[in-house]
């Protein structure tokens, strides 16, 4: 799932400042669950604005919405109805739904209420963490599940760096060194002799390096 | 027991204070309470097992939020007790009174009237 931050109240309260009519968006996807955007964030965030500006007697009208998904035009489409009634979109979707929506609605500015961070899991209730950066050019046959690309600060490929201390990282010592964890696994599958084949150069121009990406599919198209 | 407590006390029965999300202590002050205080069972007693646990975290939570909107997180509080202890609960009641008389109206509340 796509993993956000809702952004500093303050942040979010000084964005709307010229605004009365806020459309707040939330997103049933990622966002929900990562408790981050929706319904329920959606309906604290809004009693939050609104508690704000009654007290500082600029009362603020919010419409709460929260769409099925904000990355599919059928359900952005739904949103129609609203937008002639708000001055400004306040979105709780990540990055792609807040540019989505903005892309629809040509007339509205969208803002975002979140800090969008990572593709990541749920640990635990309540905690997420980040496990793919979308390079593109998977390598997780190679290290038995575990990406170096996302897990290794420096993304390297040939086993850890001098900075893994006692299997820790030493850019956090909460995150565990990918390559530890590797060796690790090749260990526990009794592969260990597959952390002597030396991996290539990676290509990173699938990945950002070569410009933003596209997946077509011509057979689905209507 | 007959005790008394103060009659600007109203209270919301919930099964559980698990029960009680964010969204019900916002709508509280949004609706123009001064103060909320959530009368939980002792820690460890929970028929539901963390209810009250859960209940408390949550508490801490809107304390957060009411000080970003600038309602101030003071005006909520928890407490723990038995449902034997009638005297605590009006203990309670007269503790939280105070101290949000105290603290004054909502300012949410006085800026719309």
């Amino acid at each position: 799932m796509i993993v956000a931050n809702r952004k500093p109240f303050e942040e979010i309260i000084g964005m709307l400042k010229p605004y009365a009519r806020i459309l707040l968006l939330g997103c049933n996807e990622c966002v929900t669950v990562c408790a981050t955007g929706g319904a329920k964030e959606v309906a604290v965030l809004a009693s939050e604005i609104r508690l704000f500006r009654a007290k500082e007697g600029v009362p603020a009208e919010i419409k709460e919405v929260t769409l099925e998904r904000n990355c599919d035009p059928e359900y952005v489409e739904t949103l129609k109805p609203f937008i002639d009634d708000c001055d400004v979109i306040l979105s709780m979707a990540c990055g792609c739904g807040i540019q989505f929506v903005g892309e629809h609605y040509r007339n509205r500015i969208v803002l975002p209420a979140v800090d969008t961070t990572f593709d990541g899991v749920t640990e635990q209730h309540g905690v997420w963490a980040e496990r793919c950066q979308g390079c593109g050019n998977c390598v997780l046959d190679r290290t038995l599940g575990i990406c170096p690309v996302t897990r290794c600060a420096k993304s390297i490929f040939n086993g850890p760096c001098g900075g893994s201390q006692g299997g820790v990282c030493e850019v956090n010592k909460d995150a565990p060194c990918a390559w530890q964890l590797i060796v690790d696994r090749y260990k526990e599958m009794g592969m260990l002799d597959r952390y002597l084949e030396i991996q290539p150069i990676k290509d990173w121009s699938t990945s950002r390096d070569g410009g933003p990406r596209k997946r077509i599919r011509e057979d689905l198209k209507i | 027991m007959r005790l008394s407590y103060p009659p600007n006390v109203k209270i919301v029965k919930v099964p559980c204070t698990g029960r009680v999300d964010i969204i019900h202590v916002m709508k509280a002050f949004e609706n123009g309470a001064d103060g909320v205080y959530l009368v939980g069972c002792l820690e460890g007693d929970c028929h539901f097992l963390v209810g009250n646990v859960r209940a408390r975290r949550r508490v801490e939570y809107v304390k957060r939020l009411l000080d970003e909107c600038g309602v101030g997180g003071d005006r909520v509080a928890m407490y723990n007790m038995s449902s034997a202890e009638g005297q605590r609960f009006a203990e309670a009641a007269r503790e939280v009174t105070e101290k949000i008389r105290g603290l004054g109206p909502n300012p949410a509340k006085s800026a719309k009237s």
